[in-house]
């Protein structure tokens, strides 16, 4: 097993795992507000499509995320109208919109299939240039690599350190304390829900721009579900979640390694690998109130009157 | 203030509650169907074309319709198991993996005992797809009474496990000779047999069966009177003396199996082989069918009708509206968009209360 | 412990509340009240349950609008339509239940509650803020520390801190040592009294006559909804204030036929105790005895220990040491479907929360609490013919008319309590417990649901009736007991004490009883 094959494995990690970091860190946000979003494959296969088509016509990738980012905001805007304005059940709410997902996007996007776009530009890490070009190259990363972390540090900071991420915190675990605190709780969680659906598309944009580099049907493949699943094992803070999702993509990327040195286990083990720890994450630090979920996640306000 | 007695027969509120039933339901599909055909404005079809012929393939014809009653055969099964144990206020969302276990286990018996007869060896996947699924549910009901993770979270967890699990025994252990991706054919001894010459297969009796116990449990019985209790209000049915927690692991155990029941059926009635990703997301569809009909069961009966008109007819679509596949998800999603959004919709007010 | 000052009389008063008339529905919960704030003085608003005095302090946070009344700030007339607007004027109230987020530190607890903090806050400044103030008044906290770690004593601390640091200068608690462990009452006043050397209006709603007389140095007492008068400390004794918190003329007497009591109680409870958490009492050591055919009276301030009593009875709670004996049988543990079995009835004081089912039918609410007993084939099938006829016969056992079929959540609040009551009395239960049975009820409804409770004691049926209403109890009761801060604090005979006596007692007096007497 040689170095080139072990850089490239981190190399391909960093690049799979961005787009679910900025899924992941999106829904912590809403969830932190109290609200569970099943739907978030759907956001990203909208937001995604969006981008992509938008970087067809427009011959501007960065053009592409800006759009992808708006429309994973907007299409949480229309989650939240139902969960919150019509106060409807958030499980079954976010199943619908992955399905709405599903189909708008292949709507959005087939005029694209099998298009290619001018992707992302990518720059060197600085530092490397002394290099061989073999090792050198494995590490030249797009903008939004280099911003993924600079950004769930942001999210992090604006969580635990301003006035709008406390109010949005204590939204998420006592509604009716945080109207008394002179806040209106469901303006709150729309704001949660529309910063969580701009990070959603971020990812998605860095998904089809840059890492893929087309559109597909159903191209994430599941990674909205597994940016659920992040979101418990990170114990909703944005910081563990780089954990992870490292966690995640690493059990992809570490498949290959195994395959490149010979050894021979079974992908799916690897696969269920993430999801079992998360469920003993969350057994054994689940009767504990510091790793607790937000306490009012999924449930609906109904207003003090 | 006293109040007469009044001994008016039920009959009539029933009566009243079946119009108000078909009303509800049609003003919802009617709704969605509408805004859909905003979608085919939109991309340059003729929404009446287009409907005629989705209603041509699937009412049209014997086999078109046999399509769809054999789609419905899964949701309607997943269906129930969502409904059950929405009655004492649990949400399944789990059924996708109950439903992957059953398969699973399922497989296991017709590869290992390829030699019984089918009298034998059905009842036999039966029982263990049953408890797949409710091994499965298990897991995630012992923790929640236990206070130790909330079912919604722990049974999404084992939903992306198990098709993992199916991946891990067909490629590593179950897979024919020819194919690594699949099993081999089931022998005929383990497949569900068939209704004439369409592909609807013996787990329609299974879901009918269970749907009418399941109505007849929830109206007649004692133990429907007890789960209505603690569905209607959890701390009344304590002071009351009903054992909330056992009815808790009980029903969401069964729960499970009936979703398990779905798996091995479709196993072995429909593909009669186990591929890993079995399942288009029967489960889920199964957690929305059940949420729209709130928990009802002839609201269950007459809304995975209504999807699997959809899901089939949207073959159709394809064809002739040029459009992926995918785009029918857009007519399933609005449909439940409508529910969701609630509009008030004047005759239904006095409906029962949800 | 005791730093009173006298008041200084002209000194005008800092806030004043004048003719304050509030009403829900027809409940009178405030008539015509004056009230007076001053600056550098505690002020005990004092009184029994539902006298008041949490309402008119609500009016004046802006929790409440009055119907009539005017509230002056030093003078100049103001109106508070909101606890924003009360807050303006550095009015702060700390509620019952206290308003912290568990999940969160104590830093964050107090940082949400500040109108004035920026948008990106120093955690250090605020921290100092913080230590600085709760070391001058000895508010003890640690402000990195989850809420949810702190006992109820330093949440509470947390919540004045909270008050503090937000400016406000009228300090309301509203019943603040309900939950409080001896030690931790100590602390609170030594705080309150350094408040208000530094010149913090401080109103202490409570019930408690001993905290009240050591502490306070200006007393209102609420009686029914109007001020039975505002007195000052030096003016104030124990008996005065009992007179002005209980005057009362007894006035129907049921008639008691006097059954012979046997010698096995129905129910007994031995050395019980249970363990609070949070905002709950824990019992100590409860020792009593229900023998059949006999109401056995509980009289106290509600909040001490009630609920957790008929939990406990019930099988809900979890008793911690001691034992619970039904006919002489070991039922400690038990599940409450095997105390109902047994023979158990409770008529909550909630029945539409608590006791029904609010979306099923009358019928089907009176049969789930017997349904193994009306299920035909094993659990197959209901015998709702029987349910029927024992509906019928219970029903006009007492004298009222159902319709079958209409949800249980159509009835009035007084059909409701009687349906229930018809429930549980039917099948001549062994034993009942009714917690505050009249609570709401209209007049009419009131008399019959004693009526009711009476015949059930007349054929053998031992009732423990928990209560607010010391008529109520004083009539009925063949044997009397005041629970206090979850202690049985005296047991007597209705003839041989009086209502000036058991207010004593439910307010806390140091007079101590020897309850095997």
């Amino acid at each position: 097993m040689s170095l080139l094959a072990l850089l490239g494995v981190l190399s391909s990690m960093i690049y799979s795992g961005t787009s679910l970091l900025y899924a992941t860190i999106g829904e912590v946000v809403g969830q932190r507000a109290g609200i569970v979003n099943l739907g978030v494959e759907g956001v990203l296969l909208i937001s995604a499509a969006t981008g992509y088509g938008v970087t067809v016509t427009t011959g501007n990738p960065f053009i592409g995320v800006l759009a992808a980012i708006l429309a994973g905001g907007l299409i949480n805007l229309l989650f939240g109208f139902l969960v919150i304005s019509r106060k409807a059940n958030q499980l079954a709410s976010g199943l619908a919109v992955m399905f709405f997902g599903v189909g708008l996007s292949a709507l959005i996007g087939k005029p694209f299939v099998g298009q290619k776009i001018n992707s992302l530009p990518r720059y060197m890490l600085p530092g490397l240039d002394d290099l061989p070009l073999r090792i050198s190259s494995l590490f030249r990363f797009d903008l939004l690599i280099y911003l993924v972390i600079p950004i769930t540090i942001l999210v992090w900071w604006l969580l635990f350190r301003t006035k709008w991420g406390l109010g949005l915190r204590a939204v998420g675990e006592n509604a009716e304390t945080a109207f008394a605190s002179g806040r209106n709780p469901n303006l709150v969680k729309f704001q949660a829900l529309f910063v969580g659906g701009l990070l959603t598309g971020l990812g998605a944009a860095h998904l089809t721009l840059a890492f893929t580099m087309n559109w597909a049907e159903y191209m994430t493949g599941g990674r909205g579900f597994i940016a659920i699943a992040l979101v418990i094992f990170a114990k909703w803070h944005p910081i563990r979640a780089i954990v992870g999702v490292l966690l995640f993509s690493g059990a992809v990327a570490f498949q290959l390694l195994l395959q490149v040195s010979g050894v021979r286990i079974s992908p799916f083990i690897l696969d269920m690998v993430p999801f079992i720890l998360t469920l003993v994450v969350l057994v054994i630090w689940g009767g504990s109130s510091k790793h607790a979920a937000p306490a009012t996640l999924g449930r609906v306000y109904q207003g003090t009157e | 203030m006293t109040q007469r007695a009044d001994l008016l027969p039920k009959q009539s509120l029933t009566q009243n509650k079946f119009v108000q039933i078909i009303v509800r339901y049609g003003l919802m599909v009617i709704l969605a169907f509408l805004l859909f055909a905003i979608i085919l404005l939109i991309t340059g079809n003729d929404p009446i074309i287009s409907y005629r012929d989705l209603f041509k393939a699937t009412f049209g014809s014997a086999y078109g319709f046999s399509e769809v009653i054999t789609g419905m055969i899964p949701i309607l099964l997943t269906a129930l198991a969502v409904g059950l144990p929405a009655r004492i206020g649990l949400i399944n969302v789990g059924g996708e993996g109950q439903l992957y276990m059953g398969g699973i286990c399922a497989t296991f018996a017709a590869l290992a005992f390829q030699d019984l007869p089918a009298i034998l060896l059905l009842p036999l996947m039966i029982i263990l797809g049953i408890l797949g699924g409710a091994f499965w549910a298990f897991i995630a009901a012992y923790l929640r009474t236990r206070g130790l993770a909330n079912e919604t979270i722990t049974t999404l967890l084992l939903n992306m496990i198990a098709p993992k699990i199916a991946g891990l025994l067909v490629f590593g252990f179950w897979h024919s000779p020819l194919e690594t991706n699949m099993t081999p054919n089931f022998v005929s001894a383990a497949r569900l047999p068939t209704l004439f010459n369409s592909r609807v297969h013996l787990g329609l009796l299974f879901g009918l069966v269970l749907l009418a116990v399941f109505w007849f449990v929830m109206k007649r019985t004692r133990w429907g009177l007890e789960m209505r209790t603690i569905g209607g209000n959890a701390q009344a049915a304590r002071r009351n003396g009903i054992p909330i927690s056992k009815y808790m692991i009980i029903v969401f155990c069964i729960s499970g199996g009936i979703a398990g029941l779905a798996g091995m059926a479709q196993v072995s009635g429909y593909y009669g082989l186990l591929i890993p990703n079995f399942s288009p997301g029967w489960g889920y569809m199964g957690f929305l069918i059940s949420w729209m009909s709130f928990g009802d069961p002839i609201g269950i009966l007459i809304m995975s009708f209504v999807v699997s008109i959809i899901l089939t007819g949207g073959n159709m679509l394809q064809i002739t509206i040029g459009l992926p596949y995918a785009v029918i998800n857009l007519l399933l999603a609005f449909t439940l968009f409508v529910v969701l959004a609630k509009p008030v919709l004047p005759k239904l007010r006095k409906g029962k209360s949800s | 412990m005791s730093e009173l000052t006298e008041p200084n009389v002209d000194q005008s008063p800092l806030l004043r509340m004048e003719g304050v008339c509030k009403r829900f529905s027809d409940v009178i919960a405030n008539e015509n009240i004056d009230f007076e704030i001053y600056k550098s003085e505690i002020h005990a608003l004092l009184g029994e349950n539902g006298a008041g005095k949490s309402t008119l302090m609500k009016i004046l946070y802006g929790y409440y609008k009055s119907d009539k009344g005017k509230i002056f700030l030093e003078g100049k007339e103001t109106k508070i339509r909101s606890p924003h607007d009360a807050m303006q004027l550095n009015i702060g109230m700390v509620f019952q239940v206290l308003n912290l987020i568990p999940a969160i530190t104590v830093l964050e607890n107090i940082a949400l509650f500040l109108k004035e903090l920026p948008f990106v806050y120093s955690h250090a400044q605020l921290r100092k803020q913080i230590l600085d103030l709760s070391k001058q008044y000895s508010l003890e906290v640690n402000p990195d520390n989850l809420v949810s770690h702190l006992s109820i004593g330093e949440q509470q601390k947390v919540e004045i801190l909270k008050l503090l640091l937000s400016e406000a200068k009228v300090l309301i608690l509203d019943e603040p040592t309900r939950v409080l462990a001896p030690h931790e009452v100590e602390g609170l006043f030594d705080v309150l009294n350094k408040l208000k050397k530094d010149g913090y209006a401080i109103v202490l709603i409570t019930h408690k006559l001993n905290e009240v007389l050591e502490s306070a140095d200006r007393i209102t007492v609420l009686r029914g909804g109007k001020v039975a008068g505002s007195i000052l400390h030096k003016e104030a004794s124990e008996t005065r204030l009992i007179q002005m918190m209980f005057d009362k003329q007894l006035t129907t007497r049921i008639v008691r036929q006097d059954t012979p009591r046997s010698e096995k109680p129905v129910l007994e409870l031995i050395s019980f105790s249970t363990q609070a958490d949070g905002a709950s009492i824990s019992l100590k050591n409860l020792e009593l005895k229900i023998f059949p055919g006999e109401i056995v009276g509980v009289a106290g301030v509600s909040g001490n220990g009630q609920k957790e009593l008929c939990d406990a009875i019930l099988g809900m709670e979890k008793i911690v040491s001691g034992k619970k004996l039904l006919d002489g049988k070991n039922f400690t543990h038990a599940s409450t479907g095997l105390m109902r079995k047994f023979g158990m009835g409770f008529i909550p004081e909630n029945p539409l929360t608590m006791a029904t089912v609010p979306f099923m039918s009358v019928l089907e609410n009176m049969a789930i609490t017997r349904s193994e007993y009306y299920s035909k084939s094993g659990g197959f099938g209901m015998d709702w013919k029987l349910v029927r006829e024992d509906t019928k016969k219970s029903l006009e056992k007492f004298g009222f008319t159902f319709s079958y079929y209409i949800p249980a959540k159509s009835l009035s609040g007084g059909n409701l309590q009687r349906l229930i009551i018809a429930r549980e009395l039917m099948k001549d239960p062994k034993l009942i417990i009714a917690s505050y049975l009249t609570r709401g009820l209209d007049v009419q409804s009131t008399l019959v649901a004693r009526q009711e409770l009476m015949q059930a004691r007349n054929s053998g049926t031992g009732v423990l009736l928990i209560s607010e209403d010391l008529d109520e109890l004083f009539s009925l009761s063949d044997r009397l007991i005041v629970l206090y801060e979850g202690k049985i604090v005296g047991e007597f005979i209705p003839t041989e004490t009086d209502i000036y006596h058991i207010g004593h007692l439910m307010t806390g007096s140091k007079e101590t009883y020897d309850s095997k007497s």
